[in-house]
């Protein structure tokens, strides 16, 4: 779970940088919170992004000191650093439209 | 006096409890009582009879400004610093920046002691406008930084400040609540001593309620204003498991920090000293039994306005000053150097004893503060200086920032602690009416020990000094008015003239004592011309004594010359009788 990425592809597009999104999910080990956000999230992605992505998932256990360099208070955390501006999402992504509304992409 | 205890045994409590099964010898002597980390803030201990309960959390509320940081930081830099206790703050109001700027004043320096691993200072950032809820959360992120903040420098003190701060950055109440529930009872687990604070609520002590996951002590501060003056109290609320004081704590913050001085008047059984003081007036020890005050006695100095009670005071201090002791001048009516300058006029040089070190003054005027911070002042001031003899010049005036009993109570209190000091202490009052002189406003004539009443005498078309000792407590004292001069020289009783109305004063009796003196000047005259008769007498006496020795001695030298005529002829005719039966024989 840790680091897990999933292979970015290069883009030709023109606007490349402004439609990749770069994501840092912030997870509390196995609870059942971080396994459904880490499902929830990956199935959004998957679904409104498809290879736009790159999401980094971070159990904070494992690397202590990030908690305190990342402001992190309520987990599981979603920060989303690009697009700018940056975004910050908390909980386990259940509520669908709000992830959306939060990664900036109207949800159709 | 009001020590602190410094209560460091704290670790060997909890040590003592991990290994009470290996030590039961120690268990069965005394039960285990709740083991406490000292706060180190002054007066603070005391109250709670020994600090904050170790290793469980202690709700700090109030409201904004009430030093609710301030105290945490306090409790948190004393741990570090003196119980060798590292601390986390971890500060969701302020950044830490912020902190060690605001508490450098005190002279805590929050870098340094962060660079030494003392203290670490975690700034939680929560930010509403940035954050999307998109379901269900806990806290973990709080709770993983908060372990690696403590097991990083094995802190054994946490500061959660302001922890409500969350409920303005997070919507989900009802996940709140949980967590914070979960965070408190996790902190106990951990063992670490905690404090939260919590900003006061219009009907609960917290905003949200804090008061129902602390359950083990709350300790509200409250920053009061009546009558335009600011008081700040503290009050232990609750305390689990332990004795505490239940009062209102007034306490102040200086530039040394909190401190809360509990003054109070529960006991009567100061050590009492018969050594004895004097009152720098000669006459008027003479009228307390001859050898002034007691020590460490509370004297009251009543009088209506310009009778000189601020002089009689002053030349108490000056003589305390003079003997050696050090004495402290509360003054709350003049400067310093107005009265330096009006004692100079009388010939007492306070500035010298200034210079010397002896004397301290503090003024200020009695509006600048509530009762409860003047008492807490003088405290303080009395504790650093530690004087034999205070003077509080005048009483009076406190009563424009209290009420009667509120200036009563204070006095009572300010009086049992400066027995208890061994500090003797002379209050200056001022009788506003003339003709109730023997009842002060203030009321405290029945706390004091000795109490002079410095009067006004109207007769003959002026106004003169009348000095007496209304009451002194364990001594023989002089019942008489005595008459009270301020000369250059100093004060003076001058002795009584009995008249034919009473006891002369003023003008009345520099008559008399002109009569008198008259008198007495013709008494010496007749006695003077007496004495030359008599003399006169022996000198014509001892003429005629003279002339007889004369007349004696030529009437013996008369005598005298007749005999030794007589013995001459006899000779001579014996010589010629001799010589004629020697010639008779040689004719033969």
């Amino acid at each position: 779970m840790n680091q897990g990425t999933l292979p970015t592809q290069d883009w030709d597009d023109d606007d490349e940088m402004d439609n990749h999104f770069e994501l840092s999910l912030y997870i509390a080990g196995a609870s059942s919170n971080s396994i459904r956000a880490v499902a929830n999230l990956r199935e959004i992605c998957e679904k409104y992004l498809g290879d736009r992505y790159t999401l980094r998932v971070i159990d904070v256990h494992q690397e202590k000191s990030l908690a305190e360099k990342e402001q992190l208070v309520a987990l599981p955390l979603l920060i989303k650093s690009r697009p700018y501006p940056e975004r910050r999402l908390i909980g386990d992504m259940s509520d669908t439209q709000k992830v959306l509304k939060g990664l900036g992409i109207s949800g159709e | 006096m009001v020590t602190l205890p410094r209560f460091n045994r704290n670790n060997h409590h909890r040590l003592s409890e991990l290994t009470m099964s290996l030590e039961p010898s120690e268990s069965t002597k005394m039960p285990t009582t709740l083991p406490k980390s000292s706060t180190g803030i002054r007066g603070l201990d005391e109250i709670t009879a020994g600090g904050l309960p170790s290793g469980r959390p202690t709700l700090i509320c109030g409201a904004a400004g009430s030093g609710k940081t301030l105290f945490s930081m306090e409790f948190l830099v004393h741990g570090a610093v003196h119980f060798n206790e590292p601390g986390v703050f971890v500060a969701f109001e302020e950044k830490a920046e912020e902190l060690a700027v605001n508490v450098a004043s005190l002279g805590f320096d929050l870098h340094q002691l962060q660079r030494d691993g003392k203290i670490r200072i975690d700034h939680v950032h929560v930010e509403r406008s940035e954050i999307e809820e998109t379901g269900e959360y806990n806290l973990d992120g709080l709770f993983i930084r908060l372990a690696y903040a403590i097991d990083s420098i094995g802190a054994k003190r946490v500061v959660l400040d302001t922890i409500e701060s969350l409920f303005s950055g997070l919507t989900n109440q009802a996940v709140l609540r949980a967590e914070l529930r979960r965070l408190f009872e996790w902190l106990k687990e951990k063992g670490v001593t905690t404090i939260i604070t919590g900003e006061k609520g219009e009907a609960s002590l917290t905003r949200q309620g804090l008061e129902e996951y602390v359950s083990d002590c709350v300790i509200l501060l409250d920053h009061r204003v009546e009558n335009k003056i600011s008081t700040r109290i503290l009050r232990i609320v609750k305390y689990r498991g332990s004795v505490h004081g239940t009062n209102e704590y007034p306490f102040l913050i200086d530039e040394e920090g909190i401190s809360v001085l509990p003054v109070t008047s529960l006991q009567l059984n100061h050590p009492v000293s018969s050594e004895r003081l004097s009152s720098g007036i000669p006459a008027l020890d003479k009228m307390l039994g001859g050898e002034g005050f007691f020590k460490a006695s509370s004297i009251l100095v009543s009088g209506t306005a310009g009778t000189g009670k601020t002089s009689i005071a002053g030349s108490f201090i000056d003589k305390a000053c003079i003997d050696g002791q050090r004495a402290i001048y509360f003054a709350f009516e003049e400067s310093p150097h107005q009265i330096i300058r009006n004692m100079r006029s009388i010939n007492i040089d306070l500035q010298a004893h200034i210079d010397d070190g002896l004397l301290m003054f503090s003024a200020s005027r009695p509006t600048l503060n509530g009762l409860e911070m003047h008492l807490l002042n003088i405290v303080k001031l009395v504790e650093k200086f530690r004087p034999s003899v205070v003077v509080l010049d005048p009483i009076s005036n406190l009563i424009t920032v209290g009420s009667n009993s509120e200036v009563k109570s204070l006095l009572t209190r300010l009086i049992d602690f400066l027995q208890s000091q061994q500090i003797t202490v002379v209050f200056t009052a001022l009788a506003l009416n003339d003709n109730k002189t023997e009842q002060t406003d203030e009321g405290v004539s029945s706390l004091v020990d000795v109490w002079i009443l410095v009067r006004d005498i109207e007769s003959n078309g002026e106004r003169n000094r009348g000095l007496y000792v209304m009451k002194s407590r364990g001594m023989r004292h002089s019942n008489q008015v005595r008459e009270f001069v301020i000369t250059d020289e100093g004060l003076k009783l001058v002795e009584v003239f009995l008249g034919p109305e009473g006891v002369l004063t003023g003008s009345a009796r520099e008559t008399q004592q002109l009569v008198e003196k008259t008198t007495e000047a013709i008494r010496d005259h007749a006695v003077s011309r007496k004495d030359r008769e008599i003399e006169r007498k022996r000198l014509v006496l001892e003429s005629k004594i003279s002339s007889l020795k004369e007349e004696f001695e030529s009437l013996q030298e008369e005598l005298n010359k007749s005999y030794i005529e007589d013995e001459l002829k006899k000779n001579i005719m014996e010589n010629n009788r001799q010589e004629l039966t020697r010639k008779r024989d040689d004719l033969l």
